[in-house]
């Protein structure tokens, strides 16, 4: 047997974080008791990932090792911005962490690997690479969830994550084999050569695709697959809920690119319908539950359901009747809207982070109550995100948000477009809410708000961003379709 | 971009940069930073304007497009100037009488704790006005027309803190939306059926709209060109207060009087009668909108002018002989003599901003009584004020070789020459109108400054309400002191008098000729082949001062003649006989004073019938369908299953395990059963 020399090359950020995780480990061993060099190791590791890929992006897409493993402009895209999501969690989360005393090393080390997961899972080119990466995701995120021991409600937030993960992975796991099964490959351009030929047992291939879709929906947490969205953010210490609805989301629509629209496009008429359903379920659900929860971590998790369902609706209209001319267009406007929910997602969960102090976490609706009187800069930035998310003009809610619809409308699904804004509508309640909070309730809490000043800097960037993307969309809007264009 | 460009452009940025110094940067500048640079944007203007005129007088006109705004489908957005005889006689008007009137407010508002905001606001209007002018495409009109619109409102209700004044503001508003909605549909049908909003390709494609028909009603086929020229002349039914659109005119009296003259005598009032006459080119090819504008015009010229024969307030006197003027130049538009409509549109901003500064000099003589019945005799004490409000008046009455005259009577001539229907009325309606105006101004002047001196007695209590305004500096002292004696102005005040004094005698005897008869707006407009009025009277005109000879023995003098001496014989030789005549008549008196009931109308049946939709809307569509059903109906419908959703969503694992194997299971079975 001759062992070929892989190309290391295409996959070289990935090789530099694993090897930034091991010098983590080896400083841990040394440092003793000294603190703070994981967040610097971690911001560096980070740094250091986004130089090669932004050097290594040279617009060709690359293959290496056996094919298992693929550098395009779509992924080093995405892995750039998942850099800046996770370098934005680690700031917002630095004081929380410290002052309950959860700013060990594992923790870094876990948020590494689970970016190094994402990484392998954005840049797959094979159905067990896609798995290897979720599967180092997940677990780091079962962990990190599971981080404050002492926390039960964080311990029984973990133990549920991890137990329907496992079963999550399980169904994705099996509709993996179904595929190998009926076409003989699990690379996913061979997979859909063989798609393209024509010559493969349809039925196996759709019982597979019914896991694997289940599999995904479970980590984008669409309904029916969310039950673990609201106990999980609700349970894990906040700065862990802001790991798990911001980066990771990239990720997941990085897999769903993978797997349905570069593997399994020639079925896209079946995996359209199943998203279809599952996004419009998620969008009622997400919006009528949001209203009754009085948590805003718990408001925020349904709130996320329906924003995912929102996104998986630019994944189905894609193809129209066999034709395949609008599938740039709707891609890049789901692209665009996971994009700007992370975006969202961040200022939201960071704002819950800057009002948490020692012994308080600010997670309930009334927290909010009167910030503008404690501090109208945040009350304001608050207000832009929650009115984003509600999808007000001109907020890059609004537009996400709309490119979508105007995807689902040219496919000719007016109906779909109709009920989607029938439950935003209903959905803008539960944000409006807040903001009425913030400014016509009297203050419940008085404490001054105390943050690192790159906290407050990083915080007011992520909130003005929010505007800023609004008012000028078609910087990022057109970078989500070239970077789409050369991989597709 | 070339050196005459930069002109034209810097014609309006000018006062531009004046009202954004002054208004922003007010407090650090004061007042006399305020009206420094204010008065030098607008003087700037004026200059520049002069230039202007020197060039368009040599035959270099310009249109073309400066900035392109926007670019929609085939629609394109542009700001651009149409540079020719007619817009460059606008901006000569528009920035000499604002520039008169700069000067002026320095004197009138020298009290005014609102100094620096005023100068802001007039130079911010005079530039909307010359965007409005100088448009090369309907949006800047459009633009133009709103902002003049918005800063009116303002300086209407300038002095905020009197009720009076923020109901007459709201009044102008409410009241020039109605007519901006025919002005907009009108724009929005040319952008329909034309694809473009630049005048030329308009113009070019006239003939096309006219040979379209339209169906508004089913049908009654319209054409299209009298559907678009109607609606627009709604659009300057509102602009320039023609009845039934004229309600808010009278009460924008509200405002100081500086702005009475600039903008609701001579400029913004007129923006109708100057956009008519830019339309020319649509509304000739349509004989029925220019009906409906010559009996608009005939109607406003003589009922207002008889409301004007009864009113007590020196500016409101005015204001409705504003109406009446504003009435004579759409008659005049009407009768497709459309350079006598501008003629007497500048001939009519000269002597109405006199009148009206004039009336605001006596205002501050009185020490802001604005009652004539407690004035009288003050020819004595502002000699300068009396002269030239005779002047004026005079000119408003069209006495031989004033300006007012020679526009006046082609008006009257150009009515007789028309054919159109409904010319037998208008011609009716301005001659009797002569008699009428010449009654009411001289009635004016002669309780003013002739008579009987009558001031000096106790403040009366009319103004007793607004005694309450004390943070309002002008309402602390109400007219004279017993003993008192009214004082000349200072002469900021009677300097820009003066000014527009010698505009007013010699203007129209200077440029009769060659602004209605030497083709000084040949290329600005156009006259159809079939409508006869310009060329009958250019057939019949031998000269400014023949045509002011021959008018002598001519009706309209005689009935003028005649208003004048009746207003002497009744008010200054027998002052029993009018109180004896509003005895003797006195529904009719009624009927006068409560202006035709137009307001009451306006009360009961729009605003009332408004409330009653309102209240109506409020109680059925409100309160029963939408807070009953939608609102409560669909919070009851959410809460119940958000009750639902946390009955599934109890916490437990095996739940949870088990909705997502239904899930799967629902899926899979839905897609083998499809086949």
């Amino acid at each position: 047997m001759n062992f070929v020399m892989p190309d290391f090359y295409p996959a070289a950020a990935e090789i530099f974080v694993a090897g930034m995780s091991l010098l983590l480990l080896v400083i841990e061993l040394f440092a003793g008791k000294k603190k703070g060099f994981g967040f610097v190791v971690t911001l560096i590791a980070l740094a250091g990932a986004a130089v090669i890929t932004y050097t290594t992006a040279d617009g060709q897409v690359s293959v290496t090792f056996s094919n298992l493993y693929i550098s395009d402009l779509f992924g080093s895209f995405l892995k750039l911005l998942v850099y800046v999501a996770v370098a934005v969690m680690l700031v917002y989360s630095r004081d929380y962490l410290r002052v309950r005393g959860l700013d060990k090393t594992e923790y870094y080390l876990l948020v590494i690997y689970a970016t190094l997961g994402m990484m392998v899972m954005i840049s797959a080119n094979h159905f067990l690479t896609i798995y290897l990466g979720l599967e180092l995701l997940s677990l780091s995120l079962y962990t990190l969830v599971a981080l404050d021991r002492d926390s039960s409600r964080a311990t029984e937030a973990a133990m549920k994550y991890f137990v329907l993960g496992a079963l999550a992975s399980g169904l994705l796991l099996y509709g993996m084999s179904m595929v190998y099964g009926a076409t003989g490959s699990l690379e996913i351009s061979a997979v859909a050569q063989a798609l393209a030929h024509g010559v493969v047992n349809k039925t196996v291939l759709v019982f597979g695709l019914v896991f694997l879709v289940s599999g995904l929906a479970f980590k984008l947490g669409v309904v029916p697959f969310h039950m673990w969205v609201p106990d999980v953010y609700h349970g894990a210490p906040t700065a862990m809920t802001l790991f798990v609805a911001s980066a990771p989301k990239l990720a997941a629509f990085a897999m769903a690119i993978r797997l349905l629209v570069n593997g399994l496009f020639e079925l896209a008429g079946d995996w359209q319908q199943m998203l279809m359903i599952m996004a419009v379920l998620s969008i009622a659900l997400g919006n009528l539950a949001a209203i009754a929860q009085t948590n805003i971590k718990r408001m925020l998790a349904y709130s996320g359901i329906s924003h995912m369902g929102f996104m998986l609706l630019g994944l189905t209209t894609g193809v129209v009747a066999g034709d395949r001319q609008f599938a740039l267009n709707a891609y890049s406007s789901a692209m665009f809207y996971a994009v700007s929910y992370v975006v969202m997602s961040l200022a939201s969960f960071g704002m819950v982070l800057l009002l948490s102090r020692a012994g308080f976490e600010a997670e309930k609706l009334e927290d909010f109550k009167g910030l503008n009187q404690r501090s109208p800069w945040f009350a304001a930035l608050m207000m832009m995100v929650m009115l984003s998310m509600a999808g007000v003009p001109f907020f890059v809610g609004f537009f996400a948000k709309f490119s979508v619809l105007q995807a689902v409308v040219a496919a000719g699904y007016v109906w779909l477009a109709v009920l989607a804004v029938f439950f935003s509508l209903i959905g803008a309640f539960y944000y409006l809410r807040v903001v009425k909070l913030m400014y016509f309730d009297k203050p419940t809490d008085h404490a001054p708000i105390t943050a690192s000043l790159d906290m407050r800097v990083l915080l007011s960037a992520n909130g003005l961003a929010v505007a800023a993307l609004g008012l000028a969309p078609q910087a990022l809007m057109s970078l989500c379709a070239f970077t789409l264009l050369r991989s597709l | 971009m070339t050196e005459m460009q930069k002109l034209y452009l810097l014609v309006p940025l000018a006062p531009l940069a004046g009202a954004v110094v002054a208004g922003l940067f007010g407090k650090t500048i004061g007042r006399a930073g305020a009206h420094t640079f204010t008065i030098m944007g607008v003087a700037v203007a004026f200059i520049a304007s002069l230039f202007i005129f020197q060039d368009v007088q040599a035959g270099h006109t310009y249109n073309g497009d400066i900035y392109t705004w926007l670019e929609s489908g085939g629609l394109k957005l542009h700001v651009g100037f149409l540079i020719d005889p007619l817009t460059v006689m606008m901006m000569l008007v528009v920035s000499f009488v604002s520039l008169m009137v700069h000067v002026y407010t320095i004197g009138y508002m020298a009290d005014d704790p609102g100094y620096q905001r005023f100068f802001s606001y007039i130079s911010l209007f005079t530039f909307s006005m010359l965007m409005l002018v100088m448009s090369n495409n309907f949006v800047q009109l459009f633009f133009g027309w709103e902002a003049v619109g918005l800063v009116s409102y303002l300086l209407i209700g300038f002095w905020y803190t009197r009720p009076t004044a923020i109901y007459a503001n709201l009044k102008a508003f409410l009241v020039n939306r109605v007519g901006d909605f025919g002005f907009l549909l009108g724009i929005a049908l040319i952008a329909a059926y034309c694809g473009s909003l630049d005048y030329k390709e308009v113009f070019a494609q006239a003939n096309n709209m006219a040979a379209t028909q339209i169906e508004l009603f089913k049908g009654q086929p319209w054409s299209l060109i009298t559907v678009v020229c109607i609606g627009l002349f709604i659009g300057a039914m509102g602009k320039s207060a023609q009845v039934p659109l004229h309600v808010w005119l009278p009460d924008s009296m509200e405002g100081p009087t500086p702005i009475s003259a600039l903008i609701h005598a001579a400029t913004m009032v007129t923006a109708g009668i100057f956009m008519v006459a830019r339309m020319s080119p649509l509304f000739e090819l349509s004989d029925a909108a220019l009906s409906f504008v010559l009996v608009i015009g005939a109607i406003t010229a003589l009922f207002m002018g008889f409301l004007g024969i009864i009113q007590n307030d020196i500016k409101r006197v005015v204001a409705y002989s504003t109406l009446s003027q504003l009435g004579y130049m759409t008659v005049a538009l009407g009768a497709s003599a459309y350079s006598v409509a501008v003629f007497h549109l500048m001939t009519h901003a000269f002597f109405k901003a006199l009148l009206f500064l004039a009336a605001g000099s006596v205002i501050i003589g009185m020490h802001h009584d604005q009652d004539i019945r407690n004035m009288g005799g003050l020819r004595k004490y502002m000699p300068i004020t009396w002269i030239t409000s005779l002047i004026g008046s005079l000119a408003l009455i069209g006495t031989p070789f004033l300006s007012g005259f020679y526009s006046k009577d082609s008006i009257i001539e150009a009515v007789k020459a028309s054919h159109l229907a409904g010319s037998g009325f208008a011609y009716f309606c301005v001659l009797i109108g002569v008699f009428i105006t010449a009654f009411y101004s001289f009635r004016m002047y002669f309780l003013v400054f002739h008579g009987k001196e009558r001031f000096g007695h106790a403040h009366h209590d009319e103004h007793a309400g607004d005694h309450d305004d004390e943070e309002v500096a002008v309402d602390h002292h109400h007219g004279l002191a017993p003993g008192q004696k009214p004082h000349e102005t200072p002469w900021v005040v009677w300097v820009p008098l003066v000014a527009l004094a010698i505009p007013s005698v010699v203007i129209g005897y200077m440029t009769i000729e060659p602004m209605l008869f030497g083709g000084y707006f040949k290329g600005s407009i156009f006259i159809s082949e079939h409508h006869h009025a310009m060329k009958e009277l250019a057939e019949e005109f031998h000269g400014a001062s023949a045509m002011a000879l021959h008018s002598l023995t001519s009706v309209p003098f005689l009935l003028a003649l005649s208003g004048v001496v009746l207003a002497w014989f009744f008010y200054l030789v027998k002052p029993a006989i009018p109180a004896a005549i509003k005895e003797k008549v006195g529904p009719l008196y009624t009927l006068l004073d409560n202006k035709y009931y137009f307001d009451r109308f306006n009360e009961v049946f729009f605003a009332g019938g408004a409330r009653g939709l309102g209240s109506g809307l409020w109680k059925v569509g409100d309160q029963a369908v939408i807070d009953g059903v939608l609102v409560n109906g669909s919070a009851k419908v959410v809460g119940w299953f958000a009750a639902l959703t946390r009955l599934f969503q109890t916490g437990h694992l095996y739940q949870y395990a088990f909705s997502m194997i239904i899930g799967v299971f629902v899926l899979l079975t839905f897609w083998f059963n499809r086949g």
